[in-house]
């Protein structure tokens, strides 16, 4: 049976096909459906991790006990599960282990672009790289044979293009898992625990590992040639595999299914059947450097771009611009005048329970240090109170390092609920332990919002619908030894000012915990209840312009005395979250019980 | 009829192109083309701009992505939008805009200006003489709905590439509808085979 999937469906798919027992994951975009789809296959276990480093852990913990295990994440989620892809490698494991890298060329949701085809070859990881839905399921089981075969984790790299691509996908059964009663735990020191004098011995044997690996590629099926016209051969792998097909359809083509080892006399033979090579990847020039240390003539980045995504347009230009195609391949672009467009950021939505503790922050003008997630946005104007953010877990020790350093305001630091689970939760130990007055925000909207409603350690609820341990956050952060701890509504503008403004008098390091389910949620939805502006009270000062909500307009109604534009309340965008209503220093907008009782 | 299409579909998170997109990729399927689709989730989701890329081949389709100046069918579901996937459509290419408007906050509270209909007009008719307008808002709503305003555009699309020959009798409406009714909640099925039927008949008339 066939089926249109996306990439990270059909990832799920190979997963629960190649015998999967347990996969575990932390949501980031473009991964997150991996583990959602997974979790709803029959006789699996999937899981919800705080954060990457753990999933890891735990689909290596699995993978020692005997059965095949997954862990799903983001290209910087693999930043964060470093340390543990490092040592599995150094260990190998009794049974499967697949390590999924979702990466994100073009930044479409992300920080950075890196390409983690360089942590493959980093920590002597075999790398492989579907170029449709189909190869993700497939080279999904290819990739735990491998594992398997060879005592070694495997990567299986995607890109944005393959994870929310859909094509078909022949649908396959379930392989019987080798094993299905609990083997007992290995025993094996010598292999599993990596004190120094079992690593050094380790080390040559996963050195020798990668010499055999790479004999291996040379019959690997998804590495394969397309013998086209002599004068071009290019080199390509994943969804750049796609662009050259489209671009060069009478080319030589060798297409890389595994991007690390590389099948070095394939790619000598290939290169020596054509006259001129290229490479065509997305972002680093990976395969390109590779192959140029093998001593043979090959162009790649001086023709492509080394940043963003690749595309067929930017394939084909760039090759006419190489003198590779004649210019009348060039495509030409209507190139109307359609004057200026007004710029469409994502914003915070209407009823966010973040917007008022920005509005608040960019009133008291203090420096604050983000992190990751929805709140981000509170970076925008008109609120524009986010002040920096790098990486997941890093607000809140940004701010204690500028403290240190003598920064003379106080700093808050702004963090989520699933972001504090994530890495957020030593940044603070270290606060209280290091004793810095920062001021720790927590934004807890009782879900992982920015990836699409997921569960975490502070919902009562798992990834496959369990219910469990609600963590709360206040005990929590009492024990950490934080001596200002409190909660406040979040949708309630003065107690959040009144909480702020006390504990920037503090000498010490306090939390505020601000709480309110996100809007989007569906309990959330049923309380939504559209407020209005009453016309005539309203003057069109515009301070419900600041608060930055989607929901207010500018009416084409002019106020008499000043010929303002008036606010107005878009009906069908408004949750009645009252902050605007707040923040009118004329009484002009209804509150829910003026609305409820007209 | 013909051989290979490339769709853009271009809206504002919320709006309900990647239902679309979704229906799309699969009633080519169902047409028995090779079909893929391309999006983006993400940032794009709080109400920032949502591309979505459809395409159909009789012949292999490689690239899930089409490349600008490639695009043989726009459905934009906003205005804005509309004007800015415009320099992406190859000479002669069709347009279906919806005639909605989302003032992004960079206009309700920023300094920046909306563009006018005029403006949208003049600019489209430059560039394909196939361009036709559509209020899926206001179809949706005499349904009783406003939300079904997309399966409402999907139904005039239907009827679009039917009468510029760019499909055949194996793309029928009830093609479009077992898709559709494959992807919507059962109490909603109704619904929307009414929108899809009114938004035929609304791009009959023009």
């Amino acid at each position: 049976m066939s089926k249109m999937l996306s990439g990270n469906e059909a990832v799920a798919r190979g997963a629960w096909e190649a015998g999967v027992a347990v996969a575990s994951a932390y949501p980031g975009t473009p991964s997150t459906e991996i583990l959602e789809e997974f979790a709803h296959y029959p006789n699996v276990y999937a899981e919800w991790a705080p954060n990457e480093k753990v999933a890891v852990d735990v689909a290596i913990g699995a993978a020692y006990a005997g059965r095949r295990a997954m862990a799903a994440m983001k290209h910087v989620g693999l930043n964060v599960a470093a340390d543990a892809f490092m040592y599995a490698s150094m260990t190998g494991m009794e049974a499967g282990l697949v390590i999924v890298s979702a990466d994100d060329p073009a930044m479409h949701s992300s920080q950075n672009e890196q390409d983690n085809r360089t942590f493959a070859r980093f920590a002597r990881v075999p790398c492989l790289e579907p170029s449709d839905s189909q190869e993700a399921k497939d080279m999904t089981i290819a990739a735990f044979g491998l594992s398997e075969r060879f005592d070694t984790p495997v990567m299986l790299r995607l890109t944005t293009r393959i994870c929310h691509s859909q094509s078909a996908v022949e649908l396959g059964e379930r392989a019987a898992p080798e094993t299905t009663e609990a083997k007992p735990f290995p025993r094996n020191p010598a292999k599993y625990v990596m004190v120094p004098g079992n690593a050094v011995k380790r080390h040559p044997l996963i050195e020798q590992r990668m010499k055999v690996i790479a004999e291996a590629a040379e019959t690997f099926p998804y590495n394969r040639i397309e013998k086209g016209d002599r004068s071009l051969g290019i080199l390509t792998a994943g969804v750049a595999y796609q662009y050259a097909k489209e671009v060069f359809p009478q080319a030589s083509v060798l297409r890389l299914g595994m991007t690390w080892p590389l099948s070095e006399k394939m790619i000598r033979q290939f290169a020596a059947s054509v006259e001129r090579l290229i490479v065509i990847e997305e972002l680093d020039p990976f395969i390109e450097e590779a192959v140029r240390l093998m001593g043979m003539p090959v162009e790649g980045k001086s023709i492509f771009p080394i940043t963003g995504e690749l595309d067929p347009r930017v394939v084909r230009e760039s090759a006419v611009k190489a003198g590779l195609l004649p210019e009348s391949a060039h495509v030409p672009l209507p190139g109307v005048e359609v004057g200026p467009l007004p710029a469409r950021p994502p914003v915070l939505c209407p009823g966010c329970p973040h917007r008022p503790t920005f509005y608040v922050l960019n009133k008291l003008k203090v420096p604050v240090n983000g992190d990751i997630g929805c709140y981000t946005l509170g970076l925008a104007p008109p609120l524009s109170a986010i002040h920096t953010c790098g990486c997941m877990g890093a607000g809140i020790a940004v701010a204690h390092g500028a403290v240190k350093a003598g920064s003379p305001e106080r700093h808050v630091a702004v963090i989520g609920d699933s972001t504090f689970f994530h890495t957020g939760i030593p940044a603070l130990v270290n606060v209280a332990y290091n004793h810095s007055p920062v001021i720790t925000v927590i934004l807890d909207n009782r879900v992982t919002g920015m990836t699409g409603h997921q569960d975490n350690p502070g919902t009562g609820r798992t990834l496959q619908g369990e219910e469990t341990v609600q963590i709360e956050i206040e005990p929590l952060v009492r024990a950490l030894g934080i001596p200002h701890v409190k909660t406040v509504p979040a949708l309630q503008v003065d107690e959040i000012e009144a909480a702020l403004k006390a504990y920037i008098q503090l000498d010490e390091p306090s939390v505020l915990i601000v709480r309110e389910p996100c809007a989007l949620l569906p309990e959330g939805r049923k309380r939504w209840l559209p407020l209005q502006v009453f016309a005539d009270k309203c003057n069109g000062c515009t301070l419900c312009f600041r608060i930055g909500c989607p929901a207010i307009l500018k009416s084409d109604e002019l106020d008499e005395r000043y010929q303002r534009p008036k606010a107005l309340i878009a009906a069908g965008l408004c949750t009645g979250c009252e902050v605007c209503a707040q923040v009118c220093p004329r009484q002009a907008i209804t509150f829910r019980a003026d609305v409820s009782a007209a | 009829m013909k051989d290979a299409i490339n769709f853009l579909l271009a809206g504002v998170g919320g709006q309900g192109t990647i239902l679309a997109s979704d229906v799309l990729v699969n009633v080519g399927v169902a047409a028995g083309y090779q079909a893929k689709q391309a999006e983006v989730h993400g940032m794009s989701q709080r109400g920032g701009s949502v591309t979505s890329h459809v395409r159909w081949g009789r012949q292999v389709v490689y690239s899930p992505l089409v490349g600008a100046g490639e695009v043989d069918v726009l459905l934009a579901f906003e205005k804005a939008e509309a004007l800015r996937a415009l320099n992406q459509l190859r000479p002669g290419a069709l347009a279906l805009v919806n005639m909605a408007a989302i003032e992004p906050l960079t206009v309700t509270s920023g300094g920046q200006s909306y563009p006018t209909d005029e403006t949208l007009r003049q600019a489209f008719a430059r560039a394909t003489p196939h361009v036709e307008y559509l209020d899926g808002e206001a179809i949706a709503e005499s349904l009783g709905n406003v939300r079904v305003a997309n399966v409402v555009l999907l139904g005039a699309l239907s009827a679009l590439l039917e009468r510029e020959q760019h499909a055949g009798p194996e793309l029928s409406a009830e093609a479009w509808l077992e898709v559709i009714t494959e992807r919507v909640p059962p109490r909603h099925v109704e619904l929307n085979r009414q929108a899809f039927q009114a938004g035929r008949a609304a791009l009959a008339k023009k």
